[in-house]
């Protein structure tokens, strides 16, 4: 039939195969195909003794066979979608409609799921334990998302400011016996004069050039935290860090003054592991809370306008440089208060924790959430370290399923996963969104 | 005859080897509409931007006398100071809105100085100072009141990168009014304009200037708008001032036209002109 070897020319369909099983050759043969094995002196073997070559043409040809075959179902299956359009939205925006207009819904569903879980008859020390990992990087999205989603300012380094945080309480705790309470606020403190301390020279630079600086910078923070032993403790880090209490009840096995004597209940660890799980939500919230009110402030409304149009800021009196540092501040700040919170629940913090996988991991749940929407980076975030962890028992293919997840929410969503911007305020009383095509991403 | 709102002595501005601006001095009165014109490259752009502040010049003094008796140095001050202390407001030549936000949203950005004191620099609004909720009704009324002037009051809650061109140009200037200025400087703001929306334009600028008590420079190649509502003009060409004078005087420069037409098509259409009449 004439149309069909026009929508499928068998020609050139297995000339494309045959092109792509000569790559998978040249590739497979050396890597797949000679294989050194080391043979112990003494055993008889084949090719003689110490290291020799092993030659497997038989995988070289399964892996060409495979190529050449997906390669052909792959030009089938492309080249009948090209004949029959899809009718109706495509896969990515039906995703994308199922939220809008719905956030406030789906965020209220997502609070009341969280409040709920540690009460649910499935949630043991495991479940919970996530949910606590799961929140701290929703809280670490959060903050970061007001520096990147915001300010559009990219920022490679924001775990220095969990590690400011995360050192600042345990050596207070350590040193001058500061209560878990009392240092929260001080570690978002000096996390925000941190941020100020390296946003005073890095933000005259833009875009990429940042990126690289705050990248160094974070390297800068861990190289620190590793070699000033004395202070730091190096590499063997710093132990008994305090764990928080109930308004001065601890969560301990000995009946002086802790929570289990006090509410006449049997000692169990999970209390401690649930009263953790409510504290970082609690942070989490107030995190979103001040973000969303900051949004509808000035300073907000600025952060937003600076990602649009820096050049108009200025000319409309805006200090570029000191709206840039507030942002930088607040963004830090969060990420101290988040550290703290962590150097309390794991007791024992090295700088192993704060590696530049850590940011690159919360920088990829603000991107793929969704450039400023919190919803999206609370979403992302549940789903990243979900898949992390459910494929915990599949060492080697946990980043390949992680990579996996990245690329195709970024084929389906490239501006993550809701891209749209709610206006801060509104004449007509209801806030129409706004498509992500408008809004700008930021160049730093 | 006014007094000047914005003197420019001996302004310069150097680029390497590329004098774009050569010792150009001119004043701009209160209460006027005063254009720059000149060719392409004559250096209109390069002035405005030493004037507002985008570039420091190599030398001379910017001097602008607020109306109240305050006096400013612009050649000393930072970009956006003088936008905020100053009270110099511009627009560009191609267009900078903050394209995702709604047109309600870029005026209040505008107000941003006056809504960050209102709100004790973020942390009284963050507690919700009722002092910040009136002033922030203020700030809407006015914007309210702008988007009303530029006939865009229905669009207020769209995107302002959603506008059509001649709305995206009116939405600037309206932006720029809500800074509240004493001189606000137009960087061609009827380029791409068709008739009628630059007729709109020129209603739009007198209002300014007549209801506000704003004086307004502009840079423009539209001559139709120029002549007609412009109460002086100064010329450039390659960075020097050629000429200036009211729109009658200008038209009949013959500097000018020379500059406009080239010395040989001058004669040309001299010629022309000649043999028509």
């Amino acid at each position: 039939m004439a149309p069909q070897s026009a929508q499928f020319p068998l020609p050139a369909m297995l000339k494309d195969a045959f092109v792509a099983a000569l790559v998978a050759l040249a590739l497979a043969a050396p890597i797949l195909g000679l294989r050194t094995v080391s043979v112990p002196a003494g055993a008889q073997a084949i090719g003689g003794q110490g290291l020799i070559l092993q030659q497997r043409w038989d995988v070289v040809a399964i892996a060409v066979a495979l190529v050449f075959v997906g390669r052909l179902l792959l030009n089938v299956w492309w080249r009948r979608r090209i004949a029959a359009p899809a009718p109706g939205p495509s896969f990515a925006s039906r995703i994308g409609s199922v939220l809008t207009g719905k956030v406030p819904y789906f965020a209220f569903a997502m609070v009341a799921a969280a409040v709920l879980m540690p009460t649910m008859p499935f949630a043991d020390r495991y479940i919970v334990d996530l949910g606590i990992l799961v929140l701290t990087y929703v809280m670490l999205g959060w903050g970061l998302n007001i520096v990147v989603g915001l300010a559009g300012l990219l920022d490679l380094g924001y775990v220095a400011f969990y590690a400011v945080g995360a050192y600042s309480f345990a050596l207070l705790a350590i040193h001058f016996d500061f209560s878990f309470w009392v240092a929260l606020p001080l570690a978002g403190l000096l996390a925000a004069f941190w941020g100020i301390l390296l946003g005073f020279p890095v933000l005259r630079l833009r875009g990429d050039y940042l990126a690289i600086v705050t990248l160094a910078f974070g390297e800068m923070v861990r190289i620190v935290l590793l070699n000033w032993y004395q202070f730091t403790g190096g590499p063997n880090g710093l132990s008994n860090i305090p764990r928080p209490s109930l308004l001065g009840l601890q969560f301990s096995p000995n009946d002086e003054g802790s929570f289990h004597a006090f509410f006449g209940l049997e000692y169990d660890p999970m209390h401690r592991i649930v009263f953790l799980y409510y504290v970082i939500f609690g942070l989490a919230l107030l995190t979103n809370w001040v973000t969303l009110r900051l949004r509808r402030l000035p300073v907000g409304r600025a952060w937003e306008a600076l990602r649009e149009d820096e050049i108009a800021c200025r000319s409309l009196g805006i200090n570029v440089r000191n709206t840039k540092l507030t942002a930088f501040a607040i963004g830090a700040m969060f990420g101290g208060v988040a550290g703290c919170f962590f150097a309390t629940r794991q007791g024992f913090i090295s700088p192993e924790s704060f590696v530049f996988i850590e940011s690159a991991m919360i920088l990829a749940i603000v991107v793929l959430g969704g450039l400023g929407s919190q919803l999206g980076v609370a979403i992302a975030a549940t789903v990243m370290i979900g898949v992390f962890e459910v494929f915990r028992e599949a060492q080697e293919f946990r980043l390949l399923a992680y990579g996996g997840a990245m690329v195709l929410i970024m084929v389906w969503r490239p501006r993550g996963l809701i891209a749209e911007r709610k206006p801060s305020i509104a004449l007509g009383g209801e806030r129409r969104a706004i498509g992500a095509s408008m809004a700008g991403e930021g160049r730093g | 005859m006014s007094d000047a709102l914005l003197e420019v002595q001996n302004l310069s501005m150097r680029f390497g080897g590329l004098l774009a601006v050569d010792a150009l001095s001119f004043s701009a009165r209160r209460g006027d509409i005063t254009a720059i014109i000149g060719p392409n490259g004559a250096g209109k752009t390069t002035a405005f931007n030493c004037i507002t502040g985008f570039y420091r010049p190599t030398t001379g003094n910017i001097k602008l006398r607020h109306p109240n008796g305050r006096s400013f140095g612009l050649e000393r001050m930072e970009g956006f100071r003088i936008a905020e202390k100053a009270h110099i407001a511009r627009t560009f030549q191609n267009i900078r809105l903050f394209a995702g936000m709604t047109l309600l949203e870029n005026l209040l950005v505008a107000q941003h100085n006056r809504l960050m004191r209102a709100s004790w620099y973020t942390f009284g609004g963050i507690v919700g100072i009722p002092g910040f909720k009136k002033a922030e009704d203020e700030a809407v009324k006015k914007a309210v009141y702008w988007l009303n002037c530029v006939g865009l009051i229905e669009r207020a809650d769209d995107p302002a990168g959603a506008l059509p061109y001649g709305a995206q140009r009116r939405l600037e200037i309206a932006r720029a009014m809500c800074t509240e200025p004493v001189l606000i400087c137009l960087d061609e703001p009827a380029a791409g304009l068709n008739a009628r929306e630059s007729e709109e334009m020129n209603a739009l600028l007198r209002y300014i200037r007549d209801k506000h008590d704003v004086s307004l420079l502009l840079i423009e190649h539209d001559m139709s708008v120029v002549m007609e509502i412009s109460d002086y003009i100064v010329v450039l060409d390659y960075g020097r001032k050629i000429s200036e004078g009211t729109p009658e005087q200008i038209r009949n420069d013959p500097k000018v036209i020379a500059a406009y037409l080239g010395e040989e098509e001058l004669e040309t259409a001299a010629a022309m002109q000649g043999g028509s009449a």
